[in-house]
């Protein structure tokens, strides 16, 4: 079976965000870059269904030069090709002109399977993986917890929450899957895979490699734009209810919510 | 002159750091308090390729330099001295000797076993008359036909009685030299031979999740093929391994420093008192900038030193001061930590509090500091 696996690079969920002078963008100086946490479920699952049914795992990823370290991360976790579509006049594109350029990648490929993240945590717009599997004009199965395949590896049956219940899905391949929490526990690099990636393939692209026109690309094409970015407000200090008893201290919550907050 | 690490040392740190975080930290306190050595977690420190990391990839190793070794100890150490030293006394003291001094046959019995942590192995240097006074041991080993008979015994030694233990490296007084001191040969012994017991040693202070065992040989029959190297060579094979165990003992200090920091760094920037973050005394700042500078100073002595022995020059003088100053900055570092977490520094539910105890096996074990001195002044003309 061979599997893709579409990745993203996002600030590390505990980096502290600052707002840029534009107010517009975040300073991205001093942050420490990671793989989007929902695309690692990606790789472990292409890795877990590559060991089964065996074949390939390509990763791709698109952005600055820095973007190699994140696929690197997966080339260590086992994958066994990459490629970063890396390309100046991309920079600022919005979600729809990221899905073009991954599918313009993906569609010389052979595939029977695309993992990507349900959404990227930095903008959490959620919109690549759907767009991607609509350019490639496969099936797309979108917030999935679980993923079996049917012995023969021809179609899978796949698991996505909903309201407190749980929806089955089949579907033909090749398809498109989003990963949702819950599905896997990525495993880590170990040392001797990180040796090992160093001589995997990592194949750099530029937007004319893949045949696309640049003016389709880069803030100026945005279709969604960023008016501007607010940093949340400061949460003020909690309120500890003083009372004798927990009846008395009960109903001075129940005033303070129907009188204060307004919420009852 | 070049300082970056590269892009594979670079993640090799980050992976480990994120092992360290997410399978250790969570138990550290825990097997600390139950005094619980965890096979579970040296099991998946070596299918991350935490043991053997040296070791060429023939005997199940990596191939690594030294360098990526140390970065890797230091990891564990930012997290937890116990999970660090079983790996560091692990590879050190136990996969070093078999991989630098054994034969292909030893190797390909031992190795592969040993770099996948489905198994330990410890060195048997320090008996209860002989620590720093190496020379003085008295375990002896006796010609017998085709086997040697060896009894005495050894006190403090790691990795030797837990339920991975597979076996030591032993040195025992073989004869004398022909200028009247005692001749010491290494020998490999496997648990379960008769004779040989391996007791664990309880109530210590620190490295709680770590084995330490006394072993007692009565009688023990080895058969001649289990020799190391040759007959005479147990002294220097000793001294070598030393050398380079003290990288790892360095890498402790510099990580156990590094987690204590941050730790406090941390703290102090969130513990309000008179209206401001403590970190705001320039009495804690300035403690915490001491330790930010000891800890760089720290790190590249230990990793020039690392550069030196991957570059195959002499290192053994750096080496006993990487381990010396690494040790003694973990212990002025985690000093402060404590001092700057006041009351709650001396609970168990902060981490600080472990590190505390598990910093002073670090200016004891694997030569005390005061042997580091001595082997520096050596090295620099003095005695
Ligand atoms: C947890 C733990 C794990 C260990 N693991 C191992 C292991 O795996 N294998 C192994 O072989 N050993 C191991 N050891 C033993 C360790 O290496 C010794 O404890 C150490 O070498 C010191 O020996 P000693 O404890 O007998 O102290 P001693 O040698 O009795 O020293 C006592 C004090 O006297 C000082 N002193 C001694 N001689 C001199 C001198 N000439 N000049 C100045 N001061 C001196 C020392 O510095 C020290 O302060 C371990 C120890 C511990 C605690």
């Amino acid at each position: 079976m061979n599997i893709i696996v579409c990745l993203k690079q996002v600030p590390d969920t505990e980096a502290q965000i600052k707002i840029a002078g534009d107010a517009k963008s975040i300073v991205t100086d001093d942050i420490k870059w990671v793989m989007n946490p929902y695309d690692e479920f990606g790789v472990e699952e292409a890795l877990k269904t590559k060991e089964k049914f065996g074949g390939e795992v390509t990763v791709i990823g698109l952005g600055p030069k820095r973007v190699t370290e994140t696929i690197r991360t997966a080339l260590a976790m086992g994958a066994d090709k990459g490629i970063l579509i890396c390309d100046d006049a991309a920079d600022g594109s919005d979600s729809i002109a990221v899905a073009k350029a991954l599918a313009a990648a993906i569609k010389g490929m052979e595939y029977d399977l695309i993992f990507t993240g349900q959404r990227g945590v930095d903008d959490d717009l959620g919109v690549v993986g759907a767009s991607v599997a609509e350019f490639l004009d496969i099936p797309q199965l979108s917030l999935i917890e679980d993923v079996e395949f049917a012995e023969d590896g021809k179609s899978v049956k796949v698991k996505r929450p909903v309201e407190g219940e749980v929806l089955t899905i089949e579907s033909s391949l090749p398809v498109l899957i989003t990963t949702q929490k819950g599905l896997n526990e990525p495993r880590y690099a170990s040392l001797p895979g990180i040796m090992k990636a160093k001589k995997k393939p990592l194949d750099q692209k530029t937007l004319s490699d893949l045949g696309l026109d640049a003016s389709d690309f880069g803030e100026g094409a945005r279709k969604l734009k960023i008016v501007e970015l607010l940093s949340p407000p400061a949460r003020s200090a909690g309120k500890i209810i003083e009372g004798e008893s927990p009846q008395e201290k009960a109903a001075e919550l129940a005033r303070l919510l129907h009188e204060e907050a307004k919420l009852l | 002159m070049d300082f970056d690490l590269t892009k594979e040392q670079k993640m090799i740190r980050r992976e480990v750091r994120k092992f360290a975080e997410s399978e250790i930290a969570p138990v550290a306190a825990e097997l600390d308090e139950k005094e619980e050595f965890s096979a579970d977690i040296t099991k998946k420190m070596g299918e991350i390729g935490l043991l053997g990391l040296f070791v060429s990839e023939q005997y199940g190793g990596e191939g690594l330099d030294y360098i990526s070794y140390i970065i890797a100890v230091e990891e564990v150490a930012r997290v937890d001295g116990s999970q660090a030293a079983t790996i560091a006394a692990g590879n050190s003291l136990g996969i070093g000797p078999l991989y630098y001094f054994g034969n292909e046959e030893q190797k390909r019995k031992y190795l592969p076993k040993l770099c996948s942590g489905e198994a330990l192995w410890g060195f048997g240097l320090t008996e209860p008359d002989a620590g720093s006074d190496a020379g003085g041991s008295k375990t002896t080993a006796v010609k017998n036909a085709d086997e040697w008979v060896l009894n005495g015994s050894k006190i403090f030694i790691t990795n030797a009685a837990c339920e991975l233990s597979l076996g030591i490296t032993v040195q025992a007084v073989t004869g004398t030299r022909p200028n009247g001191k005692p001749e010491y040969t290494c020998f490999i012994l496997e648990h379960g031979t008769p004779g040989f017991k391996a007791v664990p040693m309880h109530k210590k202070m620190m490295w709680r999740a770590s084995s330490t065992a006394e072993l007692y040989f009565n009688d023990v029959r080895i058969p001649k093929e289990n020799m190391l190297g040759n007959k005479g060579e147990g002294f220097h094979q000793m001294l070598q391994t030393l050398d380079r165990g003290r990288l790892s003992i360095a890498a402790m200090g510099l990580g156990g420093a590094q987690g204590a920091y941050e730790a406090a760094l941390k703290y102090s920037r969130q513990r309000i008192q008179f209206g401001q973050s403590i970190s705001r005394f320039q009495a804690v700042a300035f403690k915490l900038a001491d330790s930010a500078m000891e800890i760089e100073c720290a790190r590249n002595l230990l990793y020039k030193t690392c550069w030196l022995l991957d570059n195959k020059r002499q290192f053994e003088k750096e080496a006993a001061m990487a381990k010396l100053y690494c040790s003694e900055v973990m212990g002025r570092v985690v000093n402060h930590a404590v001092q700057i977490y006041g009351g709650y520094g001396l609970m168990k539910e902060n981490s600080v509090e472990r590190f505390y105890r598990d910093q002073k096996l670090l200016d004891i074990g694997e030569g005390t500091s005061e042997i580091q001195r001595i082997v520096i002044a050596r090295h620099i003309g003095c005695l």
